[in-house]
């Protein structure tokens, strides 16, 4: 069968892709796409680490058709930053260590970015149940959670 | 740029490779590919047990696309009756676990392996290999494996004198144990079963190998040692060593599950045959059916203690189940398990015992866990049976400068009993409890590792620095040896860059495990800095025209001293740079060393956890640890693995378990049925960081990775029991398990 063509926006850039009708969002963004900092830990739904947004909603990519992109726009880690100015959460992350071996984290980001996109002012519980699709074996959660809070504390008082 | 301290140990700065991590830029063992790549894919056992009678790979050969197969032919074939060692590995069991020899050992055993120019026709042409198998009657649990008429893993393991599955055992003792037991007035014993447990690491095993004509081979993976993959890869293809570099790539967790490998003989073959590149990558049903875990366990701890709580005699059996071929972590479960202890009289033995599941692989602290869950929970209940309080219980018995440990040493200067003590004060504590909760108190102890370890050090043309070393970072080590580096030359730690060096490019340096890193690369990189200080003073005293011992290196540049002390000006490390070629060439140097003198680890931690009597949920509401940790080099990441490893005791505790079907077939390897704790389930968690130097390191260094998981699942089960009133033995103390042993009368008297 011929393969499906895609036309789609990732990362605010127009581009196109061949893809199966079966194949995820995130093997397209992993292979032709060449975008690996959506990780696979899973392929099931079930740990996050391929999190992007598909049109602003946050999705796991393992759980998307590749050709559910077409028309729409998919936002990954690799678009988080600006440049060499990283996003808030990015840079707080570095400095509360809340990455130890790093493989959760992309996809961390981009779920609590997504977070405080909708809600500048999560309680703690709100973040722990926004990111429990998000596993991570490494750091216990502690150093994350804080990053968040301390990030949106951050954002709401540049905000003002 | 030198900040005015210059002092970085002990401080939280950014690590090296973390802005390539928060950008998703970081390459593991999945994001590299080459020109030509093509994907390998592993036949796997459908039955637990099953002799292979034959293998027919042609129809796979024959479709379309398929490059290359593998069967267990092509692997080095070490026989069963000698002996081959690689560390703490035997070549014999691991050619016959990465592909299975005379019979399938446990469902998921590979059988064969296929390259094709897409995962997909490699995953068909799996399909089409014909395997003629005879299945035999298996046996999973422990329980199972050690009854007399037990189906026999293989012929070659005799125990006692007869065919067993018990493949070996170890024992340590102290004292005499029945006068022991003579002289206490009470005695607890008690019977205890823990589950294997995955390290449940999220990045599955992957590798990218390719063999050139010539048979130099380049393997890139995510791997505990790059050099532990040469070795193996080596053993198991016949490659020599020096035709093969392996390359780190980012380790996206390991947890000890990566200090073995799986795929890289296999693709390495597959690469040799095809003349391709050979990517092959697991999914997480395959990681879960066929890598690591760590032992289930069955053990039998007894302990006596006299009227004021004095122990005076110890016993504890520990069986191990090691999967399908020999090599438990026995020695961890025996050997830890009384070690926080000053206890006069022990007995601490283990059986390796081997049954129809994956081979277990390290997990952080191997068997100390198992043995700290029995002992720690024996403990609490020796406790209420004398009226004394349990930290006090321990407090009394606790380890110290000078105790003599059942497993052999003889205690220099430990911090266990301050880490007792820290809890006994700590707030945590005394802090109210409300209905149905509860706390528990538990410690641990873990050995650390030193081992060979290898440094370079090198000054740049424009007086930076650049460090390599060879262990794989799994956790922040590179950003602790930025510190320590930046610390000993007197420079701002951004000025240094660290670099974990492959095969071919940094000296033997052993596994990243058993809490070795930091230990052993802080003492390789101290020697080269030191050595590269000497360099760059001799090189100032050379261009001032005096003697080098006329010159002192501080806050990052050469001053004169003594007689010249004030006849020039200090040298910063950039001006020595810049002029290196002129007086004597490239400034740099390099240590490799056998380090020795890593010193245990202790740990108490404090658990409060509320039990929801309908549900038989048990939810951990406070955590807190306490724990030598040495030196905190970089506390931000000692605090993660305090941090980390509670956490992953709180699953090991709480929920994680294989659930095995009538086939004997895995029917939970997915993260959805393996539940591992998530960020909902858990609180903050305290770690209270206690630094009693490591005398025998330069910087005080103790390993702090792997004693965080040991004493989590006491503390669990002991904290449910001060909530609920029961004692329960078996993990995990799921909801249904929880449920059904609570009845009336035990919440009646808890409310
Ligand atoms: S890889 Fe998509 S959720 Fe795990
Ligand atoms: S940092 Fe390793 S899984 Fe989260």
């Amino acid at each position: 069968m011929a393969k499906l063509h895609v036309s789609t926006t990732v990362n605010g850039e127009p581009s196109e892709f061949l893809c199966e009708a079966s194949d995820t969002m995130l093997d397209v963004l992993r292979g032709p796409l060449g975008l690996t900092g959506s990780k696979e830990g899973c392929a099931t739904g079930d740990c996050g680490a391929c999190s992007v947004t598909l049109d602003g909603r946050l999705v796991c990519a393992c759980l998307m058709l590749a050709v559910e992109a077409d028309g729409a726009e998919i936002e990954t880690i690799e678009g988080m930053s600006q440049g060499e100015k990283l996003h808030p959460l990015q840079q707080k992350f570095l400095e509360l260590a809340a990455l130890q071996c790093g493989i959760c984290t992309p996809g961390m980001l981009v779920a609590a970015k997504s977070l405080l996109e909708q809600n500048m002012n999560p309680t703690e519980t709100e973040v722990r149940y926004w990111l429990a699709g998000n596993l991570c074996r490494c750091t216990g959660y502690d150093k994350i959670v804080h990053a968040v809070l301390d990030t949106a504390a951050e954002m709401r008082e540049a905000a003002r | 740029m030198n900040e005015m301290t210059n002092s970085w140990i002990g401080k939280s700065t950014i690590r090296p490779d973390g802005a390539d991590k928060v950008t998703g830029r970081a390459a593991y063992a999945a994001d590299t590919n080459m020109p030509g790549m093509i994907w390998g894919k592993v036949l796997r056992s459908p039955h637990p047990h099953a002799r292979i009678i034959s293998i027919d790979t042609s129809k796979a050969e024959a479709l379309a696309g398929v490059k290359a197969v593998v069967t267990a032919k092509d692997i080095v074939d070490f026989p069963v009756d000698t002996p081959v060692p690689l560390g703490i590995q035997d070549m014999r069991w691991m050619c016959r676990n990465v592909m299975a020899r005379e019979k399938a050992l446990f469902h998921g055993h590979p059988i064969a392996a296929v390259a094709a120019t897409t995962e997909a026709i490699a995953a068909e042409a799996c399909k089409l290999i014909e395997v003629d198998y005879e299945v035999l009657p298996w046996a999973i649990e422990i329980e199972d494996a050690i009854k007399p008429d037990a189906p026999i893993l293989h012929d070659f393991i005799q125990f006692e004198g007869k065919p067993s599955n018990i493949a070996g055992t170890l024992e340590h003792k102290l004292g005499d144990i029945d006068a022991g037991f003579a002289k206490a007035d009470v005695v607890i014993e008690r019977d205890f079963n823990t589950r294997p447990i995955h390290q449940g690491y999220i990045e599955n095993h992957a590798c990218l190998v390719s063999v050139a004509s010539d048979g130099r081979t380049t393997i890139w993976s995510s791997s505990q040692g790059q050099f532990m993959v040469r070795a193996m890869t080596s053993f198991l293809t016949g490659l020599p060593q020096s035709d093969i570099r392996a390359i780190p790539a980012e380790i996206g967790g390991g947890f000890g599950g990566k200090t073995i490998i799986y795929l890289e003989p296999l693709a390495t073959i597959l690469s040799k045959k095809s003349g391709r590149p050979v990517k092959m990558v697991m999914t997480r049903e395959e990681v879960m059916r066929a890598t690591g875990p760590t032992s289930g366990s069955m053990s039998t701890v007894r302990i006596g203690a006299t009227k004021d709580g004095k122990i005076v005699a110890a016993q504890g059996v520990f069986y191990l189940q090691a999967g399908a071929l020999p090599g438990s972590p026995i020695r961890g479960a025996a050997g830890c398990a009384f070690a926080p202890y000053d206890i006069p009289n022990v007995v601490s033995r283990g059986f390796d015992v081997v049954s129809n599941r994956s081979k277990v692989a390290a997990y952080r602290a191997p068997g100390a866990p198992i043995g700290a869950h029995a002992v720690e929970c024996v403990l609490d209940e020796l406790a209420e049976a004398l009226n004394i309080d349990p930290l006090d219980l321990r407090i009394r018995n606790a380890a110290r400068e000078g105790t003599k440990a059942a497993h052999g040493p003889v205690y220099p200067r430990i911090g266990l009993l301050e880490t007792m003590e820290a809890a006994k004060a700590h707030p945590h504590y005394k802090a109210p409890l409300g209905k149905f909760q509860g706390r528990g108190v538990a410690s641990g102890y873990w050995f650390n590792a030193g081992g060979e370890s290898s440094a370079q050090v090198n000054i740049t043309e424009d007086g930076n620095v650049v460090v390599t070393t060879g262990h794989p970072d799994v956790g922040g080590s590179r950003a602790a040896i930025a510190n320590i580096a930046a610390e000993l030359l007197g420079i701002d730690y951004r000025r240094v860059s660290v670099l974990i060096g492959d095969t071919a490019t940094i000296g033997y340096s052993n596994l990243t495990g058993g809490s070795r890193v930091l230990f052993a690369s802080a003492m390789v990189v101290t020697q080269s800095a030191e050595q590269v200080i000497g360099q760059l003073k001799a090189r100032a005293a050379k261009l001032w025209g005096i003697e080098a011992d006329a010159v002192v290196w501080e806050n990052g540049e050469a001053r004169p001293s003594g007689d010249h002390t004030g006849n020039f000006p200090t040298m910063t490390l950039a001006e020595i740079a810049a002029k290196a070629t002129a007086t004597g060439g490239p400034i740099g140097a390099g240590v490799q060393l056998n380090t020795t003198g890593a010193e245990g680890g202790f740990s108490t931690h404090i658990c409060d956890v509320e039990v929801d009597v309908d549900l038989g949920i048990v939810r951990v509401i406070r955590y807190t640890s306490f724990q030598d940790v040495g030196r905190a080099i970089h506390p931000a990441y000692v605090e993660g693995q305090i941090q980390g490893g509670a956490v992953q005791g709180i699953g090991w505790a709480l929920n994680e378990e294989y659930i095995y079907n009538a086939k004997g077939q895995v029917d939970n390897p997915s993260f959805l049925d393996y539940r591992m704790p998530v960020c909902s389930d858990m609180p903050m968690l305290d770690a209270v960081m206690i630094e009693i130097p490591n005398p025998k390191h330069p910087q005080g260094v103790r390993g702090v990775g792997e004693v965080p998981l040991v004493p989590v699942m006491a503390a669990v089960a002991n904290a449910i029991h001060d909530a609920v009133g029961k004692r329960f033995f078996s993990l995990p103390m799921s909801p249904p398990k929880v449920l059904e042993g609570l009845d009336e009368g035990t919440l009646q008297a808890a409310e």
